[in-house]
């Protein structure tokens, strides 16, 4: 199983991330992140919603500095994560749409943010590995932007995201359009609280 | 505390910048309202530039933490109109309107401001404009940038409040032998000097702007340009009515906004206040 381990510039944290494909069990994790079982503090996010590792990462950066100062919206760093994708303070629109939906959601991937200053144990890269690899039933590929794109939803994306602009709509080059949209997807989720 | 053996910065960074970093922000410029740094965004090779509003003590918390929150979420509402209606202006990467700072894409360059002067550097002082050994094209060509440039702001509703040559900045282009200098540009041949001025403008600091549609704001915009860049840059003076040219050409209400700006460079900047 393939887990990346990150360390986020600007954050006194480890991050880790892995991409499943076709998971099966979405319902039976969906129950226990309802449940909140402590055992399961990870966040899932449905794959299809995210453009690239970069869009990913700087949503885990913004709940990142939601923890360490103390304005934390949500429960914890994961939730947060899933809420600091969103472009609006809606905070179960955010769950709906970023986190997985059983029936739904195909590929999912799952962070773990470890801070430096949490108490011991402290969750190693290989003890998050072996857990993931228990507990989810999917296929792991690398988190990488190929994967990731191969994942994406553009038609969700635009719409979550509100992308119809007269910017992308004059850039024709698809791999500018690409870094343009990306860059937007980011602003949106920097905008939110305005 | 790996900071002890280090000097105390000069003024205290905000909290978000005493994370650790592959590289430490470093210090650009300190304005009237705030201070200006570059640091990294996610990734070690994302560089970008924090723009920090700190706290001012002698104002009452709430009113200044109220404050410092509305400049900041208008900057940034700015900046996305700008950036959804194809104007280059730098991307906010994220940002904390409470804590009083921004993240903002790294404009690689260096600012309109420096370029000239670098460019004009070359000559004497005693010369009080290129002559005809120097090939002005390449300055009349910035200014014109600079023109449609404004023209692109004032286009999607945007006015910028306090446009100077140091609030833009020379993007040099990705391939630096296409476009500009249209092939040769006759006999210049100094190298890298003839490409001083090479590059896309892309305005920055809208700490100013509002969004606004009149006339009057925009030619106001315009002079206050026009004042700064006289200033500035005496010895290019003549030069910025190129600026004014290709405004007058860059969308369908400019031309009435040259007018208007008749009116303003009579009165100044300031409406009168008798009727």
């Amino acid at each position: 199983m393939q887990l990346e381990t990150v360390r986020i510039q600007l954050t006194e944290a480890d991050t880790h991330i892995a991409l499943f494909r076709d998971v099966a069990n979405v319902g039976a994790l969906y129950g226990r992140l309802i449940a909140k079982n402590p055992e399961f503090e990870y966040a899932f996010i449905d794959a299809s919603t995210i453009v690239s590792p970069l869009h990913l990462l700087s949503a885990i950066f913004r709940a990142y500095i939601c923890y360490a100062t103390g304005k934390l919206q949500t429960n914890n760093i994961h939730s947060e994560i899933v809420l600091s994708l969103s472009p609006n303070n809606n905070i179960n629109e955010s769950y709906r749409r970023w986190g997985p939906t059983p029936g739904k959601t195909k590929d999912m991937i799952v962070v773990k943010v470890v801070p430096d200053n949490v108490s011991e144990p402290r969750p190693t890269a290989d003890g998050i590995r072996a857990h993931l690899a228990q507990h989810i039933d999917g296929r792991s590929v690398p988190f990488s932007d190929e994967e990731i794109r191969k994942s994406t939803d553009r038609s969700k994306v635009t719409k979550y995201y509100k992308l119809k602009c007269p910017t992308l709509d004059n850039l024709k080059d698809p791999a500018q359009r690409e870094r343009e949209e990306e860059r937007l997807v980011i602003m949106g989720m920097a905008l939110r609280e305005l | 505390m790996a900071a002890a053996s280090e000097p105390e910065p000069e003024f205290p960074l905000p909290q978000v910048l005493t994370y650790p970093a592959s590289t430490p922000p470093l210090l650009i410029t300190q304005g009237a309202e705030g201070r200006l740094y570059k640091s990294v965004h996610v990734l070690s090779n994302r560089p970008c530039a924090l723009k920090y509003r700190p706290s001012k003590a002698w104002r009452h918390p709430v009113l200044d933490a109220r404050l410092t929150k509305a400049r900041m979420s208008s900057e940034a509402k700015v900046l996305d109109r700008c950036r959804r209606e194809g104007v280059p202006v730098p991307a906010v990467y994220a940002m904390d309107a409470v804590a009083g700072w921004m993240m903002l894409e790294w404009i690689d360059g260096v600012p309109v401001r420096a370029a000239i002067n670098g460019w004009l550097g070359e000559r004497p002082e005693t010369e009080p404009t290129p002559d005809e050994t120097v090939d002005p094209a390449p300055l009349a060509g910035l200014m014109r940038r600079i023109g449609a440039a404004i023209g692109g702001l004032h286009r999607v509703g945007v006015v910028h409040g306090d446009l100077t040559t140091s609030n833009m900045m020379l993007r040099p282009w990705a391939d630096a032998n296409t476009e500009g200098g249209g092939g040769g540009g006759g006999g210049g041949g100094h190298g890298d000097q003839s490409k001083l001025l090479d590059g896309d403008v892309v305005i920055i600091d809208f700490g100013l702007a509002t969004q606004s549609s009149s006339d009057e704001d925009r030619a106001v915009d315009i002079y206050v340009l026009e004042r700064a860049f006289a200033s500035t840059h005496p010895r290019a003076e003549k030069f910025f009515d190129y600026v004014l040219e290709a405004y007058g050409e860059s969308f369908k209400k400019a031309p009435s906004v040259l007018k208007k700006l008749a009116d303003v460079r009579m009165r100044g900047r300031k409406r009168s206040m008798l009727g």
